[in-house]
């Protein structure tokens, strides 16, 4: 998950002598050395969140358990649901319990990592961002730690419970590749959510109000997976498919662990593409980025 | 005479401020709308598996995912209201000025909430609502009186919404950061209000338990007003009954923790 922060970089550091001397086979301002100042950056920053949550214990305490909770009750939805039906859309408990544990780490983890990219529209509009442009750090760092949430780990933690509960109850021949492929879907889910957030943030450099919408492609996203796509509309599936790819974070490997076709009649190598789908979203996020920071106008306040 | 036309400024004032934020509130309804089609197919296919679940045809299941999502931010079901702001003036001391002013506390923050409430059933509720009409077979009435019915039910959850929420703040005078304790009414909120699937679903004793809980008055007491579910009276008195109780306990609380008043940071 660390190399998130890839992307983390947009404009040349300002370095001091004594760092243009040290090793550095990509140069000074090389792509190597700017990840690492970003990697630094975030660690110390977000290092720093951490202390400061730890001033109010209790506080923490509950807020994790709410974190936590709060994702539970979302499943208590589901296991409602399973109290009146013996499968929806043709799929059993576990089958679910696999789609959504999958759509709840990756997207936990994201959301741990670089959750608080949606506070941004809030920094461009009462001109904080300022701030953060003129220390000699990335931005995309800086926004990416500000304000971490250790909190967060609740919801990972409560996506792990589920999923680990679908791997015990389904009824699934496992094969190397299904095995693996558990561990790699829930790491590009992350790329892929990771992408989302840093492109909303992009998206908040124009729109500066919009968090919500934002808040429809992160939550909203991470809600439609946790169903079979067969429950939804073809166009919405052609959507999330080549449009926006969420279905790589789960549905199209999900289906692929449990024998099942997608709807769509993609091929079943597809399944594999996850890890290359995610790269590709964080480029692409990357490169809205750099522009969404190009276009930036201070407010002067 | 004078303090009602104050209060009457206050709610326009309410109503003022949220109206200010013309692409927040355009991005909250494309969210509440995104949101409304995910749960609508789920509903489907729910009450495919199972027609008449909970006593709701489809089209009742559907027209009440749709209210949900014009619900949402009237009520404060998914985010935080003046609440927050409450707290932090408690926890700084700011209270304390608040508190030398010559209008009541409770009031004074129900009538900012009450024009809160009005601009974002206004701004926030009936888009959704037409988007989902538009896309979805809904149960909607066809005369004017259950809409009316409704409205008042949406008036006296958002009395209750409220009394819940200045209870939740004031517990900040005791535990000066109010994060924690707003995040677990928040998810109490939420799945008692029904918002998570309705409360008729729930099974047994905790669909009874769910149904005398204040926060059934948030959802689906109007739903089920405008569904022709529910005798309206019926539902107003019970409503009415949660917000007084809960306007009474805030009221106490309120002057417990003006006695105890510690200001920080004078």
């Amino acid at each position: 998950m660390a190399d998130l922060d890839e992307r983390a970089d947009e404009r040349p550091v300002a370095r001091g002598k004594e760092a243009a001397e040290e090793e550095n086979p990509f140069g000074e301002y090389g792509v190597y050395s700017r990840v690492r100042d970003g990697l630094r950056a975030y660690r110390m920053i977000a290092a720093m969140w951490i202390r400061s949550t730890m001033a109010y214990r209790a506080s923490f305490a509950m807020t994790t358990f709410g974190n936590f909770a709060a994702t539970s009750f979302d499943f208590l939805a589901i296991l409602l649901m399973f109290s009146q039906v013996d499968e929806l859309g043709g799929f059993a408990l576990p089958e679910i319990a696999l789609l959504y544990g999958t759509s709840a780490v990756s997207f936990g983890l994201a959301d741990l990592m670089i959750g608080s990219m949606d506070r941004l529209g809030r920094r461009v509009r009462d001109g904080t961002l300022d701030t953060l442009l003129v220390r000699p750090v990335p931005v995309l760092a800086q926004v990416a730690a500000d304000k971490f949430a250790l909190r967060r780990l609740g919801r990972v933690t409560q996506g792990l419970f589920v999923l680990g509960y679908a791997l015990a109850t389904l009824d699934v021949v496992w094969t190397p590749a299904k095995v693996l492929m558990i561990p790699l879907m829930v790491c590009s889910g992350g790329l892929i959510f990771a992408a989302v957030f840093v492109g909303g943030a992009a998206f908040q450099f124009v729109a500066q109000d919009a968090s919500e919408v934002q808040n429809a492609f992160t939550y909203g996203g991470a809600t439609l997976l946790q169903y079979p796509p067969a429950l939804f509309a073809k166009d919405l599936l052609r959507g999330v498919t080549f449009v926006l790819p969420l279905a790589f974070v789960n549905w199209v490997p999900g289906l692929y662990i449990l024998g099942r076709p997608y709807p769509l009649d993609l091929p079943t190598w597809l399944a594999f593409a996850p890890p290359l789908v995610g790269v590709a979203c964080c480029a692409l996020a990357g490169v809205a980025w750099r522009a969404g920071l190009r276009s930036y106008r201070s407010t002067g306040s | 005479m004078g303090t009602g036309r104050l209060y009457a400024a206050v709610a326009a004032g309410g109503f003022r401020r949220y109206a200010t934020y013309r692409v927040a509130t355009a991005a909250g309804v494309f969210t509440n709308t995104v949101f409304g089609f995910i749960l609508a197919y789920t509903y489907l296919a729910l009450w495919h598996e199972k027609p008449h679940l909970g006593g709701y045809d489809q089209a009742q299941a559907l027209t009440y995912v749709w209210v949900g999502q014009a619900m949402f931010a009237v009520m404060v079901l998914g985010s935080v209201g003046f609440e927050e702001e409450l707290i932090e003036r408690i926890r700084t001391g700011d209270i304390a000025v608040d508190l030398y002013r010559p209008v009541d506390l409770q009031l004074w923050w129900l009538a900012a909430d009450m024009g809160r409430a009005l601009f974002q059933l206004l701004g926030r509720g009936v888009v959704p609502m037409v988007c989902g009409a538009l896309f979805f077979d809904l149960a909607l009435p066809s005369g004017p009186l259950p809409w009316l019915a409704c409205l008042v039910a949406v008036a006296l959850g958002a009395l209750v919404s409220f009394a819940i929420r200045y209870i939740v703040a004031l517990w900040a005078f005791w535990l000066l950061d109010g994060a924690g304790a707003m995040q677990i009414t928040w998810l109490t909120g939420v799945f008692f209000s029904g918002m998570l699937l309705p409360l008729n679903v729930f099974p047994g004793a905790l669909g009874d338990l769910a149904r005398i809980l204040p926060w059934s008055a948030l959802l689906q007491a109007p739903a089920d007003v405008l569904l022709g579910e529910a005798d309206p009276l019926g539902t107003y008195a019970f409503q009415l009954a949660w917000a007084v109780v809960l306007l009474a306990v805030g009221r106490l609380i309120q002057s417990a923790a003006t006695r105890k008043v510690v200001v920080q940071g004078g």
